[in-house]
């Protein structure tokens, strides 16, 4: 569905990813792994089309894509829930989710709020405040929620765990399970390795802006590089917790 | 008489809140002062002088003349002078500002050079009739600057709170890259954005026109300063905090003039920046942070 070829992307000077290859196909859930400054960020970014590459191609659905404005790729279905989640904080709750189906021109957009409202409750509740007031997993909610509004075919979600409390994480996890199930290709980026290779298909880990290792998601869970360098601490202090 | 006052303070001040308006849309979605916004203003004022003194139009034509006018202005405004320096490499951030300081300098000049220097009269069929309510003499063209105003400021609002296109508006204020990621064609919204703002600049111009009978081609740089004080006042960006700082500075100009002294009028606005930068830099409406806009 989703072929990255050889991208490298640059601020300025700084070549921050130096040569993608990534696949993402139809109706799975991909992760992208990887330390702080790695470079994921910048990877989704640039599939978004926030970022041009330098080099390299994106292709999508068969197409040729690099290069295109995010609002371009929105329309071809490419939807990206970003680092920090985003909110337009001076909107209220349901400003942000008619953002979301903005796009759209067909008549179920007031249907599909709706019922993204029924699935998130709070947002109904919340509909009318100003999105800037709702709490970092509320917010979380409203991205994801915003970003599904728009249909899309592949949806980038960057961190979505980050900063926020194990039982809202857990819940989020559950609702990008969801979202595969629903029919719609996810591809994540994760600090919390552990819980990402849970849910997803396959895995990419990134280091300085490379990809080194790829494989089964089942496979690298018990992969020793990767229970060194990201499972490890974690699991030791699990297994001490069992003792 | 008080009352007078208080209708001349509103006719004023209704008049720099759609300048000021101007002002505040273009600096929420682009985060620069468009120093050309009162030229463009000028403009708009020349056109109804012209439109309705030397050809005869009627006053709505006058209006549509500069509605027509002033947006491609901004448009041009737009296009040749601020996209191309958005988001290239090297360039600095003040760019775009001292690129709209050379359109009102050019703008500016043009006029001088058509127009020649000085006071050009404006006349309008009923810039003379005036009714008397009780003790209180109103002018028609009061009623009228002050029902334009009125229906603008509305109209915005109700544009911006409801449309998808007003929306759009303001998540690009809020974030461009947020609402390009939800689909926004930026570039579009900015346009849109500085042409509407030029179109209210246009309108606006010819209202003053109407209000002290007079245009000139330095007209631009005086209410260009108020409206960059209005903006300071009721917070950048912000859309209420232009039309109550915009009716604060009718009002307290106009008072000054007729219970005080008269020399000082122009010099309110600048107190009013004083004050407000040490008492509230981020305006009556403003907040520290991005929002509010
Ligand atoms: N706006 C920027 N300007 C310059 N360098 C940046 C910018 N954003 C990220 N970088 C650099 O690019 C590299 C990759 O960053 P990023 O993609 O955000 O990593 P990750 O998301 O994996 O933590 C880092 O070295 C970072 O310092
Ligand atoms: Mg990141």
């Amino acid at each position: 569905m989703l072929n990255l070829s050889n991208v490298e992307t640059y601020y300025g000077q700084i070549q921050a990813l130096k040569g993608i290859n990534l696949e993402v196909q139809e109706g799975k859930i991909i992760t992208l792994l990887g330390a702080n400054g790695a470079g994921k960020s910048t990877t989704m970014k640039t599939i978004a089309g926030l970022l041009k590459p330098k080099n390299g191609s994106v292709e999508f659905l068969g197409e040729n894509v690099t290069g295109l404005r995010p609002d371009q790729l929105l329309r071809k279905g490419i939807a990206l829930v970003p680092e920090g989640r985003a909110i337009l904080s001076s909107m209220t709750v349901l400003e942000n989710l008619e953002m979301g189906a903005y796009h759209r021109k067909d008549h179920a957009v007031k249907a599909d709020i709706e019922n993204v409202m029924q699935r998130f409750p709070i947002l109904h509740e919340r509909q009318t405040q100003m999105a800037g007031t709702l709490s970092g997993g509320q917010q979380q909610m409203l991205a994801i929620a915003r970003a599904l509004l728009s249909k899309p075919k592949l949806l980038l979600l960057d961190e979505p765990s980050m900063g926020l409390a194990p039982l809202i994480v857990a819940e989020i996890f559950k609702i990008i399970k969801e979202i595969k199930d629903a029919g719609t290709t996810v591809l994540l980026v994760e600090q919390n390795a552990k819980q990402a290779l849970k849910i997803a298909d396959y895995g990419y880990v990134m280091e300085t802006g490379n990809i080194i290792i790829d494989g089964k998601a089942s496979d690298l869970i018990v992969d020793p590089r990767i229970v060194e360098a990201y499972l490890g601490r974690k699991s030791t202090s699990e297994q001490a917790l069992v003792k | 008489m008080l009352l007078e006052q208080l209708i001349n303070g509103i006719t004023l001040g209704s008049i720099y809140a759609i300048v000021a308006l101007g002002f505040t849309l273009v600096f929420g979605v682009l985060g620069i002062i468009n120093m050309a916004h009162g030229e463009i203003f000028m403009v708009g004022a020349f056109v109804g002088v012209m439109t309705t003194g030397v050809l005869g139009w009627p006053l709505w034509l006058a209006f549509a003349a500069s509605i027509v006018v002033t947006s491609i202005l901004g448009y041009l405004l737009e296009r040749m002078t601020l996209r191309p320096l958005r988001g290239k490499k090297g360039v600095s951030h003040l760019a775009p500002l001292i690129s709209t300081i050379g359109v009102s300098i050019l703008l500016e000049n043009l006029s001088h050079h058509i127009f020649g220097a000085g006071n050009k009269p404006f006349r309008t069929e009923f810039a003379e009739i005036s009714i008397e309510i009780g003790q209180v003499t109103v002018y028609i063209v009061q009623i009228v600057i002050f029902a334009i105003s009125i229906i603008l400021m509305i109209g915005l609002s109700i544009w911006l709170s409801k449309t998808k296109a007003g929306k759009a508006l303001r998540a690009t204020a809020e974030n461009l890259e947020t609402a390009s990621i939800l689909g926004v064609d930026t570039k579009k919204i900015i346009t849109l954005t500085v042409i509407i703002a030029s179109a209210m600049g246009g309108i606006a111009g010819i209202l003053v026109g109407m209000a002290f009978n007079s245009v000139s081609p330095q007209m631009g740089l005086a209410i260009g300063l108020k409206g960059l004080a209005i903006i300071i006042l009721g917070g950048m960006g912000n859309v209420k905090g232009a039309m109550v700082g915009g009716l604060l500075l009718g009002l307290s100009e106009t008072f000054l003039v007729a219970y005080g002294d008269s020399g000082y009028r122009d010099a309110i606005a600048f107190i009013m920046i004083i004050l407000i930068l040490l008492l509230r830099p981020q305006g009556i409406f403003g907040s520290k942070m991005a929002e509010g806009r």
